[in-house]
């Protein structure tokens, strides 16, 4: 078998392996949908839209939970998953047989991406079907793909890297957690920030608010042009470098020593 | 014909710590060869260093001709590796996971004679989670054989599992060995050992100690063989023949016999003669247990 017929195949069996579990695949689906209604609920009634006039709240909270799709299932999957099978012992078993070890690697990362991708169609179609909001045109959607794209491999990266940072798999959820959500909540994802305190300056350093802004550009109905945030796209796109050199150097592929 | 692992002069050290002092092994093609030690003697950084997840920091080291550092595709293509207590994917069957891993190596061992070999036919359907301890052992060295090696190494195959447990994993492995593979073993259960090897290692702090058949190994064979029984209070003294080479405590005496024939001749002539009970009699030779704490000073324990 060629290494693309391998990865093909060792795509399927990841793909399975995450679909049978269910504790897993629920959480991953669930989170963003039970977001989306939720801060619906809270907000949906109020008079103020983050995009000022002709404009409801769910036609923000639509993008910004994309943004937290791809976070969720690219960033919290990986380092997770990716974790777990090294303390189990999977990444060093697999590095014992023939098969190349990017090409394991890869496939853990596509069926991300895979997911990722219809989490992103799933908030889409349900902003548009319940909450009635309105889809990007054809004039912004180029914007939309290009910051989902960068935005996966970005957070796939920096999953990756986050391996490195997590001692074992009791630690994994904390850590991943704690180093995500409060970024969640200042970057224009959970809640929309206004104005230019100490959190928005704190926000600019990380990629979360770059990821949210990209996305929620494209569904701004007062974006005038093509909707593409260079600056966001640049920033993230760095972070995503740095975090792929920081796999590269520091990724292990055997547990921490027993006893 | 060439050996099929060669190693000669092999060090490794982990800070200021020896962990492999000089160490030189050869096991032919074919052999079932068994590296016994106590913890931390020293065995799993052996078999990493043969299986290419460790490099040494000394010495030469060809496995199936090749230099296990170097990570050839080419080699992991030859040889199963089952290590210790390693998890599998949790929420596909034992056909999917074998199936899966067979897909790695060019000419894989058929799924059902792998399924059949560690004698998990009935589980073939079931996902790995659903499994018991042992089961996922077996499963282990199912995932190894699925490229259906010429050398397999097996790390401490059974280590945790319960009597039954046990003798089905050698049950497993006797059938390997019928196949004509050849093993490289690491255990710290003397009948393990004795069992299924050919030729065992001794490692005690990094060095090899002995080495050789089980039935053999530092003299065992030449060793003299133990005459055991209990003999019941106020029993007359023993024949002076007797006496020089016994031992007593409490009722329990244990003879060193050069000659056990010669021994027990006497011993049970003097005792119907005397109309005199020995109680537990036993005729038993050194085990590999024994030679095993001897080589190892005891350490065995004090490592556990």
């Amino acid at each position: 078998m060629n290494d693309l017929a391998l990865t093909v195949r060792q795509v399927t069996y990841e793909n399975r392996s995450f679909w049978r579990n269910p504790a897993s695949a629920f959480f991953t689906f669930v989170f963003p949908i039970m977001f989306m209604i939720i801060f619906n609920l809270i907000f949906g009634s109020s008079k103020y839209s983050p995009f000022g006039s002709n404009a409801t709240v769910s036609q923000f909270y639509t993008p910004a939970l994309m943004a937290f799709s791809i976070i969720t299932a690219c960033y919290t999957n990986i380092a997770m998953g990716v974790v777990f099978a090294r303390e189990e012992g999977i990444l060093k078993r697999m590095r014992g047989t023939p098969l190349p070890p990017w090409v394991y690697l890869f496939a853990r990362i596509a069926v991300s991406v895979m997911v990722a991708v219809l989490l992103v169609v799933i908030i889409g179609v349900f902003g548009r079907v319940f909450y009635h909001v309105k889809l990007p045109g054809v004039r912004t959607l180029p914007a939309l793909a290009v910051a989902l794209v960068v935005g996966a491999a970005t957070f796939c990266a920096i999953g990756l890297a986050m391996t490195s940072f997590v001692p074992n798999v009791d630690a994994a959820p904390a850590v991943v957690n704690a180093t995500i959500f409060p970024l969640l909540f200042i970057s224009d994802v959970f809640i929309p920030i206004q104005g230019h305190g100490v959190l928005t300056h704190i926000a600019d350093v990380f990629p979360v608010k770059h990821l949210s802004n990209a996305i929620i550009a494209t569904y701004n109905p007062h974006t005038v042009g093509t909707g593409f945030k260079g600056k966001d796209l640049a920033i993230m796109g760095a972070w995503g470098v740095a975090a792929l050199i920081v796999a590269l150097r520091r990724f292990r592929w055997e547990p921490r020593e027993q006893s | 014909m060439t050996a099929a692992i060669d190693v000669k002069g092999l060090r490794k050290s982990y800070g200021s710590l020896e962990a492999v002092r000089g160490v030189d092994l050869e096991i032919a093609t074919g052999e079932v060869f068994a590296l016994l030690g106590p913890n931390g003697a020293g065995k799993t950084t052996i078999v990493e260093i043969l299986e290419g997840y460790r490099r040494r920091d000394a010495g030469t080291v060809s496995v199936l001709g090749f230099d296990p550092a170097r990570r050839d595709r080419a080699l992991k293509e030859r040889i199963g590796i089952v290590l210790q207590s390693t998890g599998v994917e949790q929420f596909l069957t034992v056909a999917e996971v074998i199936e899966m891993y067979r897909g790695y190596y060019p000419a894989p061992r058929p799924l059902d004679e792998i399924i059949d070999v560690v004698g998990l036919n009935e589980k073939r359907d079931d996902r790995v989670k659903t499994l018991s301890g042992g089961q996922q052992r077996r499963l282990d060295v199912a995932i190894g054989l699925a490229g259906d090696p010429e050398l397999l190494f097996l790390d401490e195959p059974t280590t945790g599992f319960d009597p039954g447990a046990r003798r089905r994993m050698w049950d497993a492995v006797k059938n390997l060995v019928s196949l004509g593979k050849t093993i490289f073993l690491t255990t710290h259960y003397m009948d393990e050992a004795q069992e299924l090897a050919n030729r065992v290692a001794v490692i005690s702090a990094g060095r090899i100690v002995a080495e050789g058949p089980p039935r053999s190994i530092a003299g065992r064979e030449l060793s003299h063989t133990i005459v055991r029984f209990r003999l019941p209070p106020r029993a007359p003294a023993l024949p002076r023949s007797l006496k020089s080479s016994a031992a007593t405590g409490d009722g329990r005496v244990e003879i060193e016999a050069a000659d056990p024939v010669k021994v027990l001749h006497e011993l049970t002539g003097w005792a119907l003669e005397k109309n005199i009970a020995l109680a537990e009699l036993e005729v038993a030779r050194p085990s590999l247990e024994d030679v095993y704490l001897r080589l190892t000073g005891g350490e065995a324990e004090a490592a556990e």
